[in-house]
């Protein structure tokens, strides 16, 4: 088979993955060739507006599961196809040197056995960090129920590792994906995690101690092919954060793929692209605005307001809170101010050391003042003429939104 | 202190931009406009012509972080390399603050001789961000070459990231904005004006990665999630002009899709 016809079959085979940042590590380049980024770095947008950061593959798409998600399992019928370790390296180095990527995002179906197919990533990435001397970006997909060496070896190669959970809930996982289970997922995890953290302990020691998935680890999961909650879905990711040190749990809006009684029917089937935006802007609140799930969702509130974002909701709760007075509020306050984020609160408090903040001086700052207007002083008093009732408050919100939120189509959604 | 005001006409260099500072501040006069030679604008001010001379630039270049911190010496620096409007007067009002408070004036972020710098300089490290992913090189014979148009000058900024990822490669990366280009080799490199720059078509190899990374770019995205405003906003139609993935060679199939889906 033609490289190009492979290339289409495995990048069209790992496309429903949502993970495509590059970000977490920080690294010159040596001899060989290749850096990396803390921050990540874009290279390209798709069609879709996602971002093109990596060469995202799969090693192959023959799968012996039969997960009822997935494009790839077993009993599709569509066609099938495995990179040899070779023509991986040299497509990874030919698209790194004219810049197209950062580097690789290496997934994989499960082909003869978990053990087998990392053994395969292994050769694979053995070829391209030695004899190829690369030292850009790779993210490797860990396969449950592999050999924890072999886990080991491949944690090794890469600078980040994945698991992912598939589906939000156990219930879910069973029904829908009986060759896994939620002890198959957790235990690499729990593995990869330990790794993490043994690793960095050594490199404090020793220099050239060996390193194990320096970009720390991540997961995915389908958002809307089961029944759970938002909150369910959000106190499930803030676990993964406190108990097995994530560094990004992934949403993926359910596309279509599959026939099964047990998921929704492809006819007329919208991916729930607003609530996966949505679960994107409380899992943002969860990792930079010190915020827990629980802040943001209960019983009595089990799913995200379409209408506004989660800190709008949040703060629209809690007016008792309101207005902040932005000449004296600590960083933590302003943080919680709807449109105020971590870099306007930065400069807030620089700026503020000089003298007193008015509004016209936040605008200077490059405060956005829609949002935060209705939830601050500044030196006392609100912005002039400015009249506030909490419905008013909410109709102004809402109002900001709509153009984003028109129609809920894909199309006309501006995701992120 | 009112100085008499004078047009000051320097190469449009940055040590020939110092070394007016330097001028300005022994004359006692106040730059009313910075003209470049080639400049031809006429102005009612009375002229003052200044040779770059780098000895009078390094003295000024020195006070900076002397006088103002490291943070207002990078401010001025890079906003030397911006496309704010007027950007060597709005940097001279800069210093002439800076040398007045100190160091506290990079925390008066709301005082507009401050802000507008440190908008432009924003500007200026995001485009070169944006850049380190969306620059495209082509092997021509060996060499990488690709060409950029960027509104600020930001092949400074792009010079050690691209020094520190290709160690053993020859780089050309031309802006075409700014007529100049940046050679990389071995870590030596020169950022060199250079009026006429074109690059050769592809051929042979080249032409196969290429095509294989269009493949991969239409491959990738999920028909179901069709956003190309979204697209737009992340990666705006101005880069596109210099990006392989929307480039056609004459020869090269059209992708067939998503021949592979159920
Ligand atoms: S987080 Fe978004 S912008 Fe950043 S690297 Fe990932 S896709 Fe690109
Ligand atoms: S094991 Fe992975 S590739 Fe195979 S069917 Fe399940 S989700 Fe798909």
């Amino acid at each position: 088979m033609e490289l190009m016809d492979k290339l289409t079959i495995l990048a069209d085979a790992a496309k429903y993955d949502a993970a495509c940042t590059s970000s977490g590590v920080d690294r010159r380049g040596g001899k060989g060739m290749g850096s990396a980024m803390a921050a990540g770095c874009c290279h390209s947008f798709s069609a879709d507006g996602r971002c093109i950061s990596l060469l995202k593959v799969l090693y192959t798409n023959r799968c012996i599961y039969d997960c009822a998600y997935c494009v790839n399992r077993r009993s599709n019928d569509l066609p099938r196809a495995a990179f040899t370790p070779r023509e991986l390296a040299e497509l990874t180095i030919a698209f790194y040197r004219r810049n197209y990527i950062e580097g690789l995002f290496l997934s994989s179906a499960v082909w003869v056995s978990p053990d087998r197919t990392t053994e395969e990533m292994i050769a694979a990435l053995s070829l391209l960090r030695g004899e190829y001397g690369f030292h850009g970006y790779i993210h490797a997909k860990a396969i449950p129920g592999a050999d924890p060496a072999l886990t080991q070896r491949l944690g090794q190669l890469a600078d980040r590792l994945s698991v992912n959970i598939e589906l939000p809930s156990e219930d879910s996982l069973r029904k829908l994906c009986p060759d896994k289970g939620k002890k198959a997922i957790l235990a690499p995890m729990a593995q990869i995690r330990d790794g993490i953290t043994q690793a960095r302990g050594e490199l404090v020691k020793y220099r050239h101690a060996p390193r194990f998935a320096p970009a720390g680890q991540s997961t995915q999961m389908i958002v809307g092919a089961t029944p759970e909650s938002d909150r369910h879905i959000l106190t499930l990711t803030q676990a993964l954060y406190d108990q097995y040190k994530l560094k990004r749990v992934f949403f993926s809006a359910y596309m279509p793929v599959s026939d099964n009684p047990l998921l929704p029917a492809r006819r007329d089937f919208k991916p729930p692209l607003l609530r996966e935006h949505r679960l994107y802007q409380a899992d943002w609140l969860l990792r930079f605005y010190h915020f827990r799930a629980e802040e943001l969702l209960d019983e009595t509130r089990p799913n995200f307001d379409t209408r506004v974002d989660p800190k709008c909701a949040w703060a629209l709760a809690h007016m008792e809170q309101f207005p902040v007075e932005v000449n004296r509020a600590d960083y933590e306050t302003l943080l919680r101010v709807p449109g105020i984020g971590v870099v306007s609160a930065k400069r807030i408090l620089t700026a503020r050391r000089v003298g007193p903040l008015t509004f016209s001086g936040l605008k200077t700052l490059g405060v956005v003042l829609k949002r935060a207007q209705y939830f601050i002083t500044c030196s006392g008093k609100m912005l002039e003429g400015l009249r506030v009732n909490p419905d008013g408050v909410l109709r102004h919100l809402v109002a900001l939104e709509q153009p984003a939120l028109a129609g809920h189509e894909p199309e006309q959604l501006s995701l992120f | 202190m009112d100085w008499p005001r004078f047009a000051y006409e320097y190469d449009g260099s940055f040590a020939g931009f110092l070394t007016c500072v330097f001028e300005a501040y022994a004359r006692k006069e106040e730059p009313a406009c910075f003209l470049t030679h080639q400049d031809g604008r006429v102005t009612l001010w009375p002229a003052r012509a200044v040779d770059t001379d780098d000895q009078k630039a390094r003295r000024v270049y020195r006070s900076l972080d002397r006088s103002m911190g490291l943070q207002a010496k990078r401010l001025v620096t890079y906003g030397f390399l911006t496309c704010l409007e007027e950007r060597e007067l709005r940097l001279w009002e800069f210093l002439r603050l800076g040398y007045e408070r100190g160091p506290s004036v990079m925390r008066d972020l709301t005082d507009p001789r401050v802000s507008v710098l440190l908008k432009a300089v924003r500007h200026l490290t995001n485009e070169a961000h944006l850049l380190k992913g969306f620059t495209r090189f082509s092997d021509q014979g060996g060499v990488l070459a690709g060409e950029i148009t960027p509104k600020n000058r930001a092949l400074p900024l792009l010079r050690p990231h691209f020094a520190a990822r290709y160690p053993g490669e020859t780089i050309i990366l031309y802006d075409r904005t700014h007529r100049e280009a940046l050679f990389c080799q071995k870590g030596n490199w020169a950022i060199v004006p250079l009026e006429q720059f074109s690059l050769a078509p592809p051929e042979g190899g080249e032409l196969d990665w290429r095509a294989l990374w269009r493949r991969f770019y239409d491959t990738i995205a999920i028909e179901g999630r069709y956003n190309p405003r979204c697209r737009m906003t992340h990666m705006p139609k101005r880069y596109w002009d210099t990006m392989t993935e929307f480039q056609r060679e004459e020869h090269s199939p059209p992708a067939p899709g998503l021949a592979t889906q159920t």
